[in-house]
């Protein structure tokens, strides 16, 4: 075991779900966005410490690893609420109305765009198109996916996350 | 129950919808011929035999280029020295082109028709691994797959020794952390490689040198999710299958102001018209469709005049567009043109992967560009710089990929068919789409 592994601030559980990953990949630095999902998931955000730890898991210069986290929509290396809120503003949504639910979601969370709300819930982002055209305009709240969202609607869908 | 034969793609799912269940499980696959084709396959055909079947089938690519899928699996070195060690099959499901949201329902409604379309095309090449190249985003079609995948290991129909013979496969999900670029193929290969997704220089292309230099077979998921039925019913069945020049079934979506907006199994060279107003629902009442963008946002406007055009590849081409994914968004009269377009390039700004200079600094240049034309502070002569400066970043040539080609070609096209309305809001110094 290296020295960055003893050293790691990554769980036993972090360490063999990034293992699993490296498995089935003819080396260990292929898994480097794997690895910053799989930490994400688990901690919400990479810090420079997480970072750290798995650049040194892979074998990997953490500049390197950073080059890497940066360029990524999805992977965040600044905190973020408990759950992220997506509003799309690709075409088809912006065609049914984007802009408007983004406002009245704006207003329900009291944050913009890159904000966070001061309880920690919820942090608000953009996001290109969901996939979910024939239900536009689409949201995404952590793992779940709504649409047609209505601002009549978001009382309901955010009273759903803890 | 929905004929399999005219239905080839959605009649399972659509079986599955009708009797309340979300998916079509493993029993429902199978109980329907699912297995069978790649059984037939593994067993009974040799990889050039499949290759030719497919070549022959006429079957093109259903993410947006349309290159031949037999073609492009017939460029993978089968024997000497390049042909040993690891080859590679990777399912393009990045699906994030804006206005398409098909690849998604394939993989969330019917997740072993894909594993068992990749068995197959994994075969055609001799491929020993198989990654599934998913978007980050994709929640419910990440624990569809993850699901079908284990079930199918456990049937035996992945791992080693498939059906008894000495093929083996193995198949995996790389879940993206998400950039448009990842579709390009060559950019998708260095992001599942665990790199920044740039793409890379071509030749050589992936087919030689693809995945950790290997051999490389990129594909997208409606693609791959048509090869079983093909094995099954043949080259001449799915030649049949379509209205006009192209073979085989597609399906088509609409998005937009319609009243019935979704995703539809039809054949190939289905009049968009057809589509719109049969399927779609027609226009809600009080909106008038002014044009499409046929195949997702980076394809160019398609007006009245085309409408009853068929969705085939070279028609569409032949009328300054591209059928792309084949899920078309709708502009409708209450939309601006100007902010249509403004959206659509802050897009591709947003998603430049940043390594090109005329891609990274021309496309925010452009969209602030029409922010400005939008919000009144348009100047006369701007329309005939977007016009010169869409050569300097579109042309083909000027940068490694083809992203900002694909920005500017919407952006002509708006040019070319709105430009009474660019005009006016330089003109009037306001958007007339806005209450004053």
């Amino acid at each position: 075991m290296s020295e960055a592994q003893l050293i790691s601030p990554l769980s036993a559980e972090e360490v063999e779900a990034i293992e699993a990953e490296i498995a089935h990949l003819p080396d260990r630095a292929s898994a480097a966005i794997d690895a910053l999902l799989i930490v994400q998931e688990k901690r919400g955000w990479i810090s420079d410490e997480s970072l750290a730890a798995i650049a040194g898991l892979l074998g990997m210069s953490t500049a390197d690893l950073d080059s890497i986290a940066t360029f990524y929509n999805l992977i965040y290396r600044r905190p973020v609420g408990r759950h992220v809120v997506m509003v799309c503003d690709s075409v088809s949504c912006y065609v049914m109305g984007c802009d408007r639910l983004r406002g009245a979601v704006e207003e329900k969370l009291g944050v913009k765009p890159g904000g966070t709300t001061e309880d920690g819930r919820f942090t608000l982002l953009p996001i290109v198109c969901l996939g979910a055209c024939d239900r536009a305009p689409a949201m995404q709240v952590g793992k779940e996916l709504f649409g047609p969202v209505a601002a009549d609607d978001l009382d309901g869908i955010f009273g759903g996350f803890d | 129950m929905h004929d399999l034969s005219t239905m080839p793609l959605t009649g399972r799912l659509l079986d599955a919808d009708a009797a309340g269940k979300g998916v079509v499980d493993l029993e429902a696959y199978e109980a329907s011929g699912g297995y069978q084709a790649a059984r037939q396959a593994v067993t009974g055909m040799t990889p050039a035999e499949i290759r030719e079947l497919v070549k022959d089938a006429n079957l093109r690519g259903r993410g947006g280029a349309g290159f031949p899928t037999g073609v492009k699996w017939g460029f993978v070195p089968m024997d000497g020295a390049a042909a040993e060690g690891h080859k590679y099959l990777v399912c393009n499901a990045d699906e994030m082109e804006p206005g398409t949201f098909k690849d998604r329902y394939l993989m969330e409604k019917d997740p072993h028709m894909l594993i068992e379309g990749m068995i197959i095309g994994a075969w055609a090449i001799e491929a020993d691994k198989a990654y599934v190249f998913l978007r980050g985003e994709y929640h419910e079609p990440y624990r569809q797959l993850q699901d079908a995948i284990a079930q199918a290991r456990s049937r035996g129909y992945l791992g080693e020794g498939i059906f008894g013979t000495g093929f083996n496969l193995e198949l995996a999900v790389h879940r993206s952390g998400g950039r448009y670029i990842c579709g390009e193929e060559t950019a998708l290969l260095n992001a599942l490689e665990g790199k920044r997704a740039q793409p890379r220089t071509k030749p050589p292309f992936p087919p030689a040198s693809g995945a950790w230099g290997r051999p490389t077979i990129v594909n997208n998921v409606e693609t791959l999710c048509n090869v079983p039925a093909i094995v099954t019913n043949g080259a001449d069945w799915f030649l049949e299958l379509g209205r006009g020049e192209d073979a085989g079934t597609k399906v088509f979506g609409v998005s937009g102001r319609v009243n019935n907006p979704g995703l539809w199994e039809l054949p190939m060279g289905t009049p968009i018209r057809e589509i719109i107003d049969d399927h779609a629902g027609g226009m809600q009442k009080g909106y008038r469709l002014r044009g499409i963008l046929p195949g997702g946002a980076s394809t160019e406007f398609l007006v009245e005049e085309h409408f009853d055009l068929p969705m085939e590849y070279a028609t569409i081409q032949a009328a300054g567009s591209r059928m792309g994914t084949g899920t078309m968004i709708l502009m409708d009269d209450s939309i601006c043109p100007v902010d249509m377009s403004r959206n659509l390039q802050h897009f591709f700004a947003q998603e430049s992967c940043g390594f090109c200079t005329p891609c990274r600094e021309g496309l925010p240049w452009v969209e602030q560009l029409l922010l400005d034309i939008e919000e009144g502070r348009g100047q006369p002569g701007d329309l005939e710089v977007l016009d010169r400066n869409a050569d300097f970043i579109g042309a083909p040539g000027n940068t490694f990929c083809l992203h900002a080609t694909g920005a500017i070609e919407p952006l002509m096209s708006a040019l070319k068919y709105f430009r009474d309305d660019f005009e006016a809001h330089i003109s009037t110094g306001r958007c007339p789409y806005r209450e004053a």
